[in-house]
């Protein structure tokens, strides 16, 4: 079904993705150094051109149909290449809504008296604009999310480092406030690390920890009990007196453990372990 | 049925698990170690779980179980080459297994056992004199 609209979408495709993109450009200005005019033409060209091709099968009411899917996989890669270049999501939303804003004046303007022509056969096209605006944001948030999510793992990977000190020891620096969430991890590099360097000493360095409490107590005494078990034994230290204090207040027992107030006093420990001494030079 | 092959190494048992331990196989273990202590007289028993990589309570319980008879008939036993999957498991179901010495691997076992008995000196004479 060739309706007036889609005859005059066909015929008027380069002026409307004309009007389109001087729309957008002005928009953009300020977000052009995201990405170039160039890149934003062939993205429209691209759009227009699978829009108008959809439109042309004349089915508008379902989006869920083939006819639709170029239009939707196009749609769907451009909200996400957006989330990605830092576009907010009205920006990106907007993509979709300007389009329709250019086809309202377009339609006006060839089809000046018809109002009921533009009533009946507009409403359908601007039904399926709109939806293809929620597939714009939902997509947006998606990939949004995705981000979010990557870099929470690469958060928790990053401020759990294991460094090889010496032969067999093992150092582990943790910094920040201590979850469940985050223990586990720290426990499951830690015993990976073990594992992979062959090391029998490894020293929890908890200077950078704001606060101690039983939970924080009860994770580090399974984290030391694990690593026992696996044959490497654990020094903790970076023991300031404050949380001295709290784990005694507290009733934690950590006679079991080796505990040290410093990373120094806990290296020297390590290093006496593994029955290696330091030298200065020029006396050996 | 199937039974897990203790070997003796000088002073020492060596138990290597392959296979998966269940229930009725860690009990069969903890026999024949205990009758191979008794018989050899060995002074120390050490138990590679390198290959396990899956542990449940009773099998946990079973290994303390075998360290603590062991070491009633004065022999010390040592676990090596637990994955780090099975000591979280171990240590969430609340089995650290106190008492029973543990290594990285078979030779720092090993090592741990011969200067846990003194061994080291004799050992090291023995190395000596043969130099």
């Amino acid at each position: 079904m060739a309706t007036q609209i889609t005859r005059l979408l066909m015929e008027r495709k380069e002026k409307l993705l004309q009007i389109w993109m001087e729309g957008q450009v002005s928009e953009l200005s300020l977000r052009l150094d995201r990405m170039t005019s160039q890149d934003l033409y062939r993205q429209s060209k691209e759009f227009v051109d699978a829009f108008v091709a959809a439109v042309a099968s004349g089915n508008v009411e379902d989006l869920n149909r083939h006819e639709w899917e170029p239009v939707r996989r196009m749609l769907v890669q451009i909200s996400v290449s957006r989330s990605h270049q830092g576009f907010s999501p009205t920006e990106t939303a907007n993509y979709i809504f300007s389009l329709k804003e250019v086809l309202i004046r377009l339609i006006q303007s060839e089809l000046n008296n018809q109002i009921d022509v533009f009533v009946q056969e507009f409403i359908p096209l601007s039904r399926v604009l709109d939806k293809l605006g929620l597939i714009t944001f939902d997509s947006y948030t998606r990939a949004r999310e995705e981000i979010i999510i990557r870099q929470q793992q690469e958060m928790l990977e990053l401020s759990t480092p294991v460094i090889r000190v010496w032969d067999g020891i093992l150092a582990l620096p943790l910094i920040g406030t201590l979850d469940s969430g985050r223990t586990q991890v720290i426990m499951e590099n830690l015993l990976r690390g073990i594992q992979d360097t062959n090391s029998d000493v490894a020293i929890l360095d908890i200077s950078g920890v704001p606060t101690v409490d039983t939970l924080v107590a009860q994770h580090i005494m399974k984290t030391v009990s694990a690593a026992r078990l696996m044959g490497a034994e654990c020094i903790i230290s970076g023991i300031r007196p404050e949380i001295a204090q709290t784990i005694v207040q507290l009733g934690v027992d950590l006679s079991m453990v080796k505990t040290r107030a410093s990373l120094a006093g806990a290296l020297r420990l390590a290093y006496e372990m593994r029955k290696l001494t330091v030298v200065p030079a020029g006396k050996g | 049925m199937q039974r897990i092959p203790i070997l003796k190494m000088g002073p020492f048992l060596l138990v290597t698990i392959q296979v998966d331990l269940h229930d009725r196989l860690v009990m069969a273990l903890q026999d024949d170690l205990t009758n191979m202590v008794s018989k050899t007289g060995a002074r120390g028993v050490l138990i590679d779980i390198s290959s396990l990589d899956m542990v449940d309570s009773f099998i946990g319980r079973m290994l303390g179980g075998i360290a603590a008879v062991t070491r009633l008939m004065d022999a010390q036993t040592v676990v090596v080459g637990m994955q780090p999957a099975v000591a979280i498991t171990m240590v969430e179901l609340g089995l650290d297994l106190p008492g029973v010495l543990t290594a990285l691997n078979v030779e720092r076992g090993m090592e741990l056992l011969r200067s846990r008995l003194g061994l080291v000196r004799e050992m090291a004479h023995d190395i000596d004199t043969k130099a």
